[in-house]
């Protein structure tokens, strides 16, 4: 049976992870790097990186950060952040990136989706949605952290994303984002049951039930979660064998 | 040991050699059917399009060298689309051919009621028969990462090396026979079972 998959998501500037993380075990908690070993060896199913660098030098430091990544690490990886064209996406896959993650290019320009997908095939293409709650069952897309409203409805933008190409949806909830409270189920199944490929839930993980909970009843193909993995709170094996007692198919990890 | 992953310009091939470095491989990316010679371990990778793929690999001419490559029965991998281009041919691109190498089409995943396509993550696969050297120190049922919409559906039953299950359809996930393997999952994004796979495939 197909498995839910655990996503941890590293937040990287400048080649450094940003709000770090404690794992015992590394000489640095902030070299990307060193992390994202760190998350192969707990056997998470995939792993994300968030560029959240904002100049060109910063870029090449993350193509070599993921072309490192890519020599030790052999489960899908992600990198979103700044990818604005087809030959920021080529740059990224050429250096081992597994698929890229596009958001405020998308939305600024929608053939994006479509131009990337003929270029490398939807696999490669991972559409990030921010969305906030507008109202009931009403929820809008943002971009800038969740500062700007693009006036555009989130299941609406998941169909289009869906319709142009794009092989994967990753859905942050604004409201819940660091909140720990828990994922916004409602949005991540309006949004799921809306498109016919997966989606990945984000945003509010404050502990193993949430994820389930997103999975179940949120009908999400895919958890990701930072703080919760980061600072110890629980290992990617931890979540799978809850996941597993709850009879959630996981990919078994070897241990 | 000597590997070489044809670049044919379809997908992302940096995963592959990566995996076969890690494993202390000499591996590279060959473009010329000269570069043959002095290979001992062949590798077809293949991301896209079936029909995309098919024009690609027909322009590289390597289709000729890879068939006698496996007539002569020397070490082939086939990975994903490089999987589905052995067969003779595939309903996502009706007027493109394959290499025949085994007979039988690639189909699409069925409908079904929330079934998502394409068939992206980690499945387990049930060997067809666990004492082919393929599943050498593996559990009874590995778990590898898929990211496919099409599958053959093979018609000689001896050749299939597994099945995985997805939603309420049971596919062909790998083929063998003699020296060839060919999946449909992804070995160099599969960690330990990914890796084991191509260490057993190394060994051939």
């Amino acid at each position: 049976m197909l498995a839910k998959r655990i996503i941890p998501c590293l937040d990287v500037t400048n080649g450094r992870v940003v709000k770090g993380t404690n794992f015992v075990d590394l000489r640095d908690a902030g070299d990307p790097v060193e992390c994202a070993i760190a998350y192969n060896e707990q056997e998470a199913d995939e792993l994300v990186f968030l560029d959240i660098t904002a100049s060109v030098d910063g870029r090449d430091t993350m193509v070599d950060v993921v072309r490192r990544t890519a020599k030790h690490c052999f489960i899908p990886l992600t990198v979103g952040g700044g990818i604005r064209k087809v030959e920021d996406m080529r740059e990224m896959l050429l250096a081992g990136a597994d698929k890229v993650g596009i958001n405020t290019a998308a939305i600024i320009n929608p053939g994006l989706i479509d131009e990337g997908a003929t270029a490398f095939g939807s696999q490669c293409i991972v559409c990030a949605i921010d969305a906030k709650k507008e109202g009931p069952g009403k929820w809008g897309i943002y971009t800038h952290g969740g500062r700007k409203p693009m006036g555009i409805d989130a299941v609406e933008w998941a169909k289009e994303v869906y319709n142009r190409g794009a092989g994967e949806i990753l859905l942050t909830s604004m409201d819940a984002d660091g909140t720990k409270d828990g994922y916004d189920i409602e949005l991540t199944a309006a949004v799921s049951e809306a498109v016919g490929i997966p989606v990945i839930a984000s945003g509010g993980a404050g502990n193993l039930q949430h994820m389930v909970d997103v999975l179940e009843q949120g009908k999400a193909d895919a958890v990701l979660a930072a703080s919760i993995f980061h600072f110890g709170q629980h290992t990617v094996g931890e979540a799978k064998d809850y996941f597993a007692e709850r009879n959630i198919p996981v990919r078994p990890t070897c241990k | 040991m000597k590997v070489g992953i044809i670049d044919y310009g379809a997908g992302n091939l940096q995963s592959v050699l990566n995996a076969f470095h890690a494993l202390g491989a000499e591996a590279n990316l060959i473009t010329t059917p000269a570069e043959l010679a002095d290979l001992t371990h062949l590798v077809l990778p293949g991301q896209g399009e079936f029909g995309d793929c098919s024009r690609k690999l027909e322009a590289s001419g390597m289709t000729q060298p890879i068939k006698d490559w496996i007539t002569a029965d020397k070490p082939f991998l086939g990975i994903c689309v490089g999987y589905q281009l052995l067969f003779e041919g595939s309903e996502e691109s009706p007027t493109s051919k394959g290499l025949g190498i085994f007979k039988g089409q690639n189909v699409k995943f069925t409908d079904e009621a929330g079934l998502k396509v394409p068939h992206m993550g980690w499945n387990g696969v049930t060997p067809q028969n666990p004492n082919l050297s393929m599943w050498n120190g593996m559990s009874d049922e590995p778990y590898f990462y898929y990211v496919h919409s099409y599958f053959p559906q093979a018609e000689e039953a001896d050749v299939v090396a597994c099945v995985t299950t997805y939603g309420n359809q049971t596919f062909h996930g790998a083929v063998t026979r003699g020296n060839l393997i060919a999946t449909q999952f992804h070995p160099e994004k599969s960690q330990h079972a990914g890796l084991q796979l191509l260490k057993n495939f190394l060994a051939l």
